[in-house]
Parts: structure tokens; C-alpha cells; sequence
């Protein structure tokens, strides 16, 4: 595969969003707006660069049977680094993402590829699957905050679009997120099958 | 009372998947069937209590004295993953038949996040030990009891007939956002 397909297969064909349907919460949870969704997909994006990185370098001497916990002690190391700088430098983000910020241990996404790609391949081709797969879920991720925002609140990026009264709350809140990703899926679905 | 509060708050009106988006994997995959629903619900009932109460321990014990609190995801994502195997290894020589039933699940559960996500959250909200067992359990009973409710929908919608763009993933999350619509009735009640 050439490196620029590699970093297309993450951001459309393999899109981990929308035809993976990998890591779901922080897809629903912080997508209330535009700018969550940006900011959740940038923090997975440095984690899924750097352990993609350094698992792709260390994947030869770790023994087979302590592959996962090894993987997931690298991924923690990185999510703590975001989780430092996310409260030094960008506080307001920081508190609109909460517990979402430590829970990207456990997104699937991060471990997915440090299982299916990073552990198989050089580090160049594993730093350009990270940044193509991060991209992905980032675009994903805007694009259903961008969407919700603007039903629930007429605003994208905080960017009034039409008056607030005529917005329909319930897009911002909980069920909004199962509802808009769902016909997002079905749309992305319908485009693939042409 | 005050437990019988907490109680509510975490079954109904803050439904750890329905409003706060915890454990959206599981509930999504293994809700085909309710039989299978009500395997992983047991699973995680019994990892969620047990991960609470350690990572508890953990933290007031060893990262709060020493004060390194930075080290907490690292700590409680590696302790889960440990109980997990524990509990796997335990159950299979003490009980073979509640492994023969939760054996399946139990694996798939150090990647759920609603058992890390309420360790942190107990510490977040600065709980103490029996608040946190309560808390933990009556999330338990929030997952199964929309797990449970969503595979019974799941399982009629298998004799419906679904645009093909819709099937599979799509139908089940407006499914979901339906149940949560329902689940917001519930707010304000306490």
C-alpha cells in the first residue's frame, strides 16, 4: 500500500466512525458541539500517533502473551500526557470532555490498531495509519457535533447559523447522538453500496 | 434514604448508557438476544463491584498518601485488566457452571469503559466505600436493565422490514435514542 493510501484508508474507507463502528462512547458523549468533537478527535489522534509509534518499535522484543497488557500500560502513558496538558493549557476543553479525556484508554480504536496494524509495521507506515485513522475519527466526530449543534442550537462552532428558538433541544441532549449517528450511518452506508 | 436516592439517580435518571454514554460497545454488540443480555449483565455486575472496591482501596490508600494521583489511569486500567483475568481464572476452578455462563463475557469487559469510567467517576465525586459499592451496583442494574429492554426490542425488529441502507448498526442506534428520549422522562425526579 502507498503511504498516502494508507492515510485514506483511515480517514474514508476504513473510516473508524463510520464503517467500523469503533469507539462509540466518546462519539455519542462529547459530541454535544462542533468544537467538542474537534477536540476529543485531536486528543485520540496524539494518543493514536504516539503509541502507534512506539508499539510499532517495541512489538519485537514484547513476548506474544503479554502483548494487550503491555499495549494498554504504553496507551495509559500517553493518555496521562493528554490528560496533563488538556489541564495546563486548555481548561474549558478539559471540563467539557471530563471523564472522557482518561477514557480513551479504553477506546477501542487505540488498541484496535495497535493489535491490527502498529504491531505488524515499520514505524513510518504505523505513525501515517495514526494520523489517517485519527483524522477519520476527528472528521467523524466534527461533523456529528457540527450536525447537532446546528439542529439543537442554530449555532456550528458557535457561529449563530438561524435564530436559537427555532433549534430543537433535544439534538444537544442524549438521544440526539443515537439518532443523528444512526441516519449519518445509514447515509454512509447508502454511498458505499453505489 | 440517602442510598435509596443514589439508588434512583444511577438506574434511572443518570442510566449509565442511555445518558451518559458509558459502555456503548457491549451495548451495541451483545444485545441480539436477551439470554446473551442477561449473561454479560451478571459479568458485569460482578466486575464492576469488585473493580470499584479495589480501585478504592488503591487510591486512598496508596495514590492519595503518596500523592501521586497523576499515575490513576494507568493504575486502575492496569488492576482492572488483572481482576479480570483473576476473576476468569477463580470462577473457572471454584464454579464451572457461572463461568460456563459469564465465561464468554468476561474477557470482553476490560475494554468496557463503563467499569473504568465509574472507578473514576466514584473517586471524582469523592464518594465513600459503601456509597461507591452502592453507586457501582445500581449502575450495574442501569446497564442490565437497558441492555435487557434494548435486546427485547432487537429481537422483534427481526421481523420487521427494514430499508437495507437502515439494517444492522443504524436501526439499533435510533432504536437506542428512542429508549433514551423514553429514559429522559425520568429526569427531574430526583
Amino acid at each position: 500500500m502507498s503511504k498516502f493510501g494508507i492515510i485514506l484508508n483511515g480517514l474514508i474507507k476504513e473510516n473508524p466512525t463510520f464503517v467500523l463502528v469503533l469507539g462509540m462512547c466518546p462519539t455519542l458523549a462529547v459530541t454535544s458541539s462542533a468544537t467538542n468533537g474537534l477536540g476529543m478527535g485531536l486528543a485520540t489522534t496524539f494518543v493514536l500517533i504516539m503509541s502507534n509509534l512506539v508499539i510499532s518499535l517495541i512489538a519485537g522484543f514484547i513476548p506474544d502473551k503479554v502483548r494487550i497488557p503491555s499495549f494498554i500500560v504504553v496507551i495509559a502513558a500517553f493518555v496521562t500526557i493528554v490528560q496533563l496538558l488538556m489541564q495546563a493549557y486548555l481548561p474549558a476543553l478539559n471540563d467539557a470532555l471530563g471523564l472522557f479525556i482518561p477514557l480513551i484508554v479504553v477506546n477501542c480504536i487505540v488498541l484496535g490498531r495497535a493489535e491490527a496494524f502498529a504491531c505488524k509495521n515499520n514505524a513510518v507506515d504505523s505513525i501515517l495509519d495514526g494520523i489517517g485513522m485519527g483524522l477519520g475519527f476527528t472528521f467523524a466526530l466534527t461533523l456529528l457535533g457540527a450536525i447537532r449543534e446546528l439542529l439543537g442550537s442554530g449555532k456550528v462552532f458557535n457561529m449563530t447559523i438561524f435564530p436559537e428558538e427555532y433549534g430543537t433541544l433535544v439534538f444537544v441532549l442524549a438521544p440526539g447522538a443515537f439518532i443523528v449517528l444512526g441516519y449519518l450511518i445509514a447515509i454512509v452506508n447508502r454511498i458505499r453500496k453505489v | 434514604m440517602e442510598y435509596i436516592l443514589l439508588f434512583i439517580a444511577a438506574v434511572f435518571v443518570n442510566n449509565v448508557v442511555l445518558s451518559q454514554f458509558l459502555g456503548i460497545c457491549p451495548f451495541l454488540g451483545v444485545s441480539k438476544k436477551i439470554s446473551t443480555a442477561i449473561g454479560m449483565t451478571g459479568a458485569v455486575t460482578f466486575v464492576i463491584i469488585l473493580a470499584t472496591i479495589v480501585t478504592y482501596l488503591i487510591q486512598k490508600s496508596i495514590l492519595d498518601p503518596f500523592n501521586i494521583g497523576f499515575m490513576q489511569t494507568i493504575v486502575f486500567i492496569l488492576v482492572i485488566a488483572a481482576l479480570v483475568q483473576m476473576v476468569e481464572i477463580i470462577l473457572k476452578k471454584v464454579s464451572p457452571s457461572l463461568y460456563q455462563a459469564l465465561g464468554v463475557f468476561l474477557p470482553l469487559i476490560t475494554t468496557n469503559c463503563c467499569v473504568l469510567g465509574v472507578a473514576i467517576q466514584v473517586i471524582q465525586k469523592d464518594f465513600t466505600l459503601l456509597e461507591s459499592v452502592v453507586y457501582s451496583g445500581s449502575i450495574a442494574i442501569g446497564f442490565g436493565l437497558a441492555l435487557t429492554l434494548f435486546a427485547g426490542i432487537r429481537e422483534q425488529l427481526e421481523l420487521v422490514r427494514i430499508p437495507k441502507g437502515m439494517q444492522g448498526t443504524p436501526i439499533a442506534l435510533v432504536v437506542a435514542g428512542l429508549l433514551a428520549l423514553a429514559f429522559m422522562g425520568f429526569q427531574g425526579i430526583c
